[in-house]
């Protein structure tokens, strides 16, 4: 129990070192939200706008504010869709974590499984075949496997939806059936891009880490006691060897989440990344910003039920 | 005469390496008879722990029992045994307990959920049932309180608790054979004291047989009836260890007995047998310890010494037994001499 | 370090199996970005004739094709070459040097330094790096090659600083630096000289793959308009504005993504093979024994 609040403190000040980070970072670039060029605006305008908006005050003030600001649960004012942050972002996180999280699940399915056959069938057809398969798998461009897919599904073949997250023109008059369907094939083509993108870097590690746990004492201790290999291996050595891959997962959520970014994208799934992605050029500062703060709470988040459950698995770490 | 629990006859082990095939044993055959405590000696790199994972067939690759190689126990011809037959074996009927109980037992698991494991795979029954039998075995061990330790995780509990554990879950299912790996050392003696006599214990009141493996002559002047030694992966003397310890016959055993310290003894150093094991993948020609040995010569290089009788259940692989005389001259072994 | 286990490690390198073909489609890639674009008839920016040569599947005139804009995808590619290996091998160079300093300093120092340097890293990490990436350039744009080099560079040093630190903290408690210490030896001369060339190896190892991760982001930005500036074609770019899905124009996509891939994945194959080659058992030739054996079954020695 101590050590959960010691990681939920932990966490926290992780949080406050992000969005310290994130603000400083993003104000530090050159520029502000009204240095675009236009003929039509003078500087007087700018330079009104500017002290209006806050923007000329010194950069610490201007932090303060900004945390107070987001204590009172305000992230700022988005100028691109004339709305508060909180609005404009409201309908996009949990998009954005439905794709994630689907795929987060998917790819550990899979991926430990074929971490697990690999490494029990050391360098037999099936670890080497797959390792180059995932290898290959493991160096495609995020969006470049979503495009191809989308290539392929949605236009050289039209099996699949070309994009979005529901059918733009039919969705409302579908019936509760057809509605869910509809959104399941929408789901198809992204989440299975950004699950094989991730299966590839789990399984790897998965194998690494079955292969340094199979030779374990405890492990030959359970043959001994004459346990079917199949308990031996799924039971007995898959169990400890999860640990490693939880503590991974620090690692692995703000990759999933650039993923996802680069697949909405692609797939025009209107969730935080398609945000992020079409401030680009907006000079939404404030919209901007939140992206990363939030995008980077999700991993902190994440980070946080991560250990959990590590704490779950290994009584080792309860302490 | 019964038939023994246990006859090993020609047992070879063989790994396949980059480096060349390893013999790590090499022709072993010995018995084991119900009830009796045997102790296995040697150096390590000399085979005996490949010996007891062979006898559990849990040997791996790159390495296989070679076929021509038998193990009997029971009745039963163990290396040409299915393996579904085999696993029913171990644990059951042949269980081992390991050297280091801290890696031998699963850390995210309790203890009383891995022995109530064995009790489940063997025999069946309800999980109440087989926590039921953990919780008695626990205590026949000789664990205080077992109700609760059972629940508990191996890193909460003590070294020696944990090597009581480990027996527990050795011998819950009540086997005709135990082999112990090393159980002493690595520890401090009381605990190694009290190992032992856990074992004696075991075997008094289930006849359980019992084969030691370790490489502490002290330990098995103790605990055993009678005493194998290996060199090289094969034995080279064997004998009931009164006769063993009064009349050694082999150099090797000399000198791991002129090894061991004695109390009152008075002596600057302890005496050590020069030079070192040699690898398996190249154990050396004629007799495997002749540059080892203080009394070797020409023959001893050019021919192995076979097994020769030298009392009524003692035997020896030494040419010693055909030439005793030249125990008189003793000299530099080779491998002192080359520095080694 | 002394030639000798140089010119190992190099041997070592092309006998492995696949370690020689990465390294052979790595020069491969180097000579083509190099020299192709010269040898090419086109240049990959112009538009060529925009009625008949608009989307063209691969010919004998044209390998990879036409895009949307009737340029000549090959051509684009090769020019994009250029482009990302320069930008990926610079900001690497930079997350290495950030990274080590960091996990050098961190690991040295231990007790409180280390654990207040190591939150702030946990902090770092927590970002996506993508979304800080876009934040900063979008709001920047149009950035200077250079900067978007400082900016990948400033990015990506997380893991090396942590992999540092780690062998910073075994290697610092071994003997020869205590004794370095008692001959009385400064901190700056005890990391600069014994403990920097420990790391070398997994830094090495992580910079190979490092460079292989920026491609792919560096394409992926650049995809998402962020990348080097137009005309010249970074090799996202490609996907940028020449793909056109109603035409169905797939080999705009394939043929460039397989030159992409492929030479991703020759970094990260020769990021592994490195990682083979350069155990410091093998290395020295040191047969492979264990100092403590283990009893597994696998194991010879009984």
């Amino acid at each position: 129990m101590r050590r959960l609040a010691a990681r939920l403190l932990q966490s926290l000040i992780v949080v406050v070192i992000v969005t310290t980070i994130s603000f400083f970072v993003i104000h530090a670039a050159p520029g502000d939200p009204f240095a675009y060029d236009s003929a039509n605006i003078t500087q007087a305008v700018r330079e009104h706008w500017r002290h209006q908006f806050g923007y000329d005050r010194p950069l610490l003030e201007q932090y303060a504010r900004y945390v107070v600001s987001v204590l009172h649960g305000q992230l700022g004012y988005s100028f691109q869709y004339g709305e508060p942050v909180t609005v404009a972002i409201r309908d996009a996180v949990p998009r954005t974590l439905l794709l994630a999280g689907l795929s987060l699940g998917l790819s550990f399915l899979i991926g430990i499984t074929v971490g697990v056959l690999q490494a029990v069938h050391r360098d037999g057809w099936f670890d080497r075949a797959s390792s180059a398969v995932l290898l290959v798998f493991y160096s495609l461009p995020d969006f470049w496997l979503a495009l191809s897919a989308l290539m392929l599904f949605a236009y050289v073949w039209r099996v699949l939806p070309p994009g979005h997250i529901v059918d733009p023109v039919m969705h409302d008059y579908m019936s509760g059936w057809a509605a869910l369907a509809d959104r399941l094939k929408h789901m198809i083509l992204p989440v299975g891009s950004l699950t094989l993108l991730t299966t590839a870097g789990i399984a790897r590690y998965q194998r690494a880490a079955m292969l340094d746990i199979l030779p374990a004492d405890y492990v030959r201790t359970a043959r001994a006691k004459g346990l079917p290999e199949r308990r031996v291996v799924w039971r007995h050595a898959l169990r400890t060897a999860l640990t490693p891959l939880v503590t991974m997962l620090g690692v692995l959520f703000p990759a999933i989440l650039g993923g996802a970014l680069f697949v909405e994208r692609v797939f025009s799934w209107p969730g935080m990344g398609s945000l992020a992605a079409n401030a680009i050029g907006a000079r939404d500062y404030d919209l901007v910003t939140a992206t990363v703060v939030v995008g980077s709470i999700m991993v902190v988040v994440g980070n946080f039920l991560a250990d959990i459950l590590q704490m779950l698995l290994d009584p080792r770490i309860r302490e | 005469m019964a038939e023994p629990l246990l006859r090993v006859h020609d047992l070879r082990t063989y790994f396949y390496t980059e480096n060349g095939v390893a013999r790590s044993v090499d022709g072993v055959s010995f018995e084991i008879g119900a009830g009796e405590t045997v102790g296995l000696v040697g150096e390590s790199g000399c085979g005996k722990s490949v010996t007891a994972l062979s006898l559990m067939r849990l040997i791996r690759p790159p390495g296989r029992i070679e076929p021509g190689s038998e193990i009997r126990f029971d009745g039963k011809e163990l290396v040409t045994l299915d393996e579904k037959s085999m696993r029913a074996v171990r644990g059951a009927h042949i269980a081992m307990v390991f050297q280091e109980p801290m890696t031998a037992l699963n850390p995210v698991f309790s203890v009383g959920d891995q022995i109530a494991e064995v009790v489940r795979v063997h025999h069946g029954g309800s999980k109440r049932e087989a926590w039921r039998r953990a919780v008695e075995m626990l205590e026949t061990v000789g664990i205080p309180s077992p109700e609760q330790r059972a629940h508990e995780y191996p890193h909460q509990l003590s070294g020696g608790m944990r090597h009581r554990d480990h027996h527990a879950l050795a011998l819950v299912m009540n086997p005709a054979l135990v082999i112990a790996d090393e159980p002493t050392t690595a520890l401090d003696v009381t605990i190694q004291a009290q190992i032992l006599e856990l074992l004696r214990e075991l075997q008094q009141k289930f006849g359980t047989s019992i084969l030691l493996i370790t490489h502490d002559l002290g330990v098995v002047a103790e605990t055993v009836s009678r005493v194998i030694v290996m060199y090289g992966g094969e034995i080279v003397e064997e004998a009931p260890v009164g006769e063993l310890f009064a009349r050694s016959h082999h150099p090797y055993t000399e000198g791991l007995l002129a090894a061991m310290p004695h109390v009152g003894q008075e002596r600057d150093r302890l005496a050590t047998i020069p030079g070192s094991v040699p690898p398996p993948t190249m154990w050396p020609n004629g007799c495997r310890f002749h540059d080892r040995c203080p009394y070797a010569w020409e023959r001893c290089v050019a021919e192995h010494p076979p097994l020769y009788q030298i009392g009524e259940h003692h035997i020896s692989r030494c040419h010693l037994a055909e030439e005793p005389e030249r125990r008189a001259h003793p000299h530099e072994p080779a491998a002192a001499k080359a520095g080694a | 370090m002394n030639s000798a286990p140089r010119k190992n490690v190099a041997r070592r390198l092309l006998a492995h199996s696949t370690g020689r073909w990465a390294v052979g489609v790595i020069v491969l890639m180097i000579l083509a970005a190099i020299v192709g674009p010269h040898l090419m008839p086109y240049s990959g920016i112009e538009q060529l004739d925009i009625v008949r040569l608009k989307n063209s599947p691969p010919s004998w005139a044209h390998p990879f094709g036409t895009d949307q804009y009737s340029r000549d995808v090959l051509a684009r590619v090769l020019r994009g070459a250029r482009i990302s290996l320069a930008i990926s091998t610079l900001s690497v160079l930079i997350s290495i040097t950030i990274g080590t300093a960091y996990g050098l300093v961190a690991g040295y120092a231990g007790g409180a330094t280390d654990a207040a340097l190591m939150r702030l890293l946990d902090g770092f990490i927590s970002i996506p790096r993508i979304f800080l990436l876009i934040a900063v350039l979008s709001l920047w744009n149009p950035v200077p090659l250079t900067a978007l080099i400082l900016l990948l560079g400033a990015t990506g040093w997380f893991t090396v600083s942590r992999l540092v630190r780690a062998e910073t903290l075994t290697a610092r408690t071994q003997d020869y630096v205590q004794a370095a210490r008692a001959l009385g030896a400064s901190d700056v001369r005890i990391l600069w000289r014994h403990l920097l060339p420990n790391v070398a190896t997994p830094v090495l190892v992580a910079a190979t793959l490092g460079v292989a991760n920026v491609i792919a982001l560096e394409t992926g930005l650049s995809y998402l308009g962020l990348g080097a500036r137009e005309p010249t074609p970074s090799w996202g770019s490609i996907f940028l504005d020449g793909v056109d899905f109603f035409a169905g124009n797939w080999w705009v996509v394939l043929f460039p993504g397989i030159a992409i891939i492929g030479t991703v994945l020759a970094f990260n194959v020769l990021g592994d093979a490195l990682r083979d080659v350069l155990d410091p058992r093998q290395l020295h030739g040191t047969p492979m024994t264990e100092a403590a054996p283990s009893m597994t079954e696998s194991n010879p020695h009984g």
